[in-house]
């Protein structure tokens, strides 16, 4: 069986290792972000939800995912 | 007629905008925003918590079709953070009606104008409904009036300070030099200090801490509540001049 490249990302500010060729969409999937309720970014670039489908993730990509919290 | 506070060419009936932050838990800041009759709660933009699923989120206790939110940029030192907070917020879900402020200095908590008046203009170019955190300097609050900024937010004291309003000679001079709603923001420390905002002539004003840390916040953001709506019709209302001596209220005539 061929062996699954991984590689490392950061989300939210932590390393986080991944198959090679994960979607964006699929990753956020698996981390349970509730899609409605957040803003995402990649490389300090906001994504269009209706494309994260077509973003395949790469080695040393930034992903921040923010939501409102409280604040004054 | 009726009274209403109108931000970007909506009315607000509640002059009382009020943070959502500090508060022991979500469900206590929910009832505290219920009590205060705000229609708006600033909100922050921060991280999701990837790591805990499970942790409630605000807009689970604070409906943002029912309360408008509006987006800060609390702890953002510089142009460059503040800009992309706000880009972040409008992302979340469309909203364009955002609180810029710009902190200067970590101790005071003073905001840096040179870099607000210039996330202003990128903010105003890029459609945002820009209601800015500002010093009480007048000069200062007609230049943020000349980049077509939706409201004018003064402060009151440093923030959390709970000092109340520091110069009202200030904030009346901002009050009347602009047609831009006046909202004090920050530094008020107990109810009859939102009145005193509004007895100044001020459109609103925006309390977090002073309802958040009081020891029995759903009361308090109700004395807030009832202070403002006394504070405005007190306003309204005329007061009389003042005088050095004093005016019996009781006529001489028939006096025995």
């Amino acid at each position: 069986m061929k062996k699954i490249k991984k590689i490392k990302i950061k989300i939210n500010g932590k390393l986080s290792t991944i198959s090679h060729n994960t979607s964006l969409f699929n990753y956020l999937i698996k981390l349970e972000v509730p899609m409605k309720k957040v803003a995402i970014e990649l490389n300090e670039q906001i994504v269009d939800k209706n494309e994260l489908k077509k973003i395949k993730l790469k080695k040393n990509d930034k992903i921040e995912i923010v939501h409102f919290i409280g604040g004054g | 007629m009726k009274d209403y506070l109108k931000i970007a060419n909506k009315n607000y009936k509640s002059r009382l905008i009020v943070g959502t932050g500090k508060y022991k838990s979500m469900m206590e800041c929910a009832k505290a925003v219920k009590f205060s009759g705000a229609e708006i709660v600033t909100v922050a933009v921060r991280r999701v918590n990837i790591a805990d699923k499970k942790k409630p989120l605000l807009m689970d206790y604070l409906d943002p079709k029912k309360i408008t939110y509006l987006p800060n940029t609390a702890g953002c030192f510089n142009s460059k953070d503040a800009l992309r907070t706000l880009r972040l917020a409008r992302e979340i879900g469309g909203w364009k009606l955002v609180k810029l402020e710009v902190l200067g200095d970590k101790k005071t908590l003073y905001p840096d104008m040179i870099e607000t008046l210039k996330s202003t203009k990128v903010l105003i170019k890029e459609g945002f409904k820009v209601m800015v955190y500002c010093t009480d300097d007048p000069l200062m609050a007609k230049k943020l009036e000349d980049t077509g900024v939706s409201a004018i937010m003064p402060l009151a004291a440093p923030i959390g300070s709970g000092l109340g309003i520091q110069n009202k000679i200030n904030i009346q001079i901002i009050r009347d030099q602009t047609k831009l709603p006046v909202i004090i923001d920050a530094g008020l420390g107990q109810a009859s200090d939102a009145a005193i905002a509004m007895e100044l002539g001020c459109d609103g004003v925006l309390v977090n801490t002073a309802i958040a840390m009081a020891k029995k916040p759903i009361q308090m953001a109700q004395a807030f509540k009832n202070s403002v709506i006394a504070g405005r019709q007190s306003y309204l209302s005329g007061r009389i001049e003042k005088s050095i001596f004093g005016k019996a209220s009781t006529p001489k005539k028939g006096i025995i």
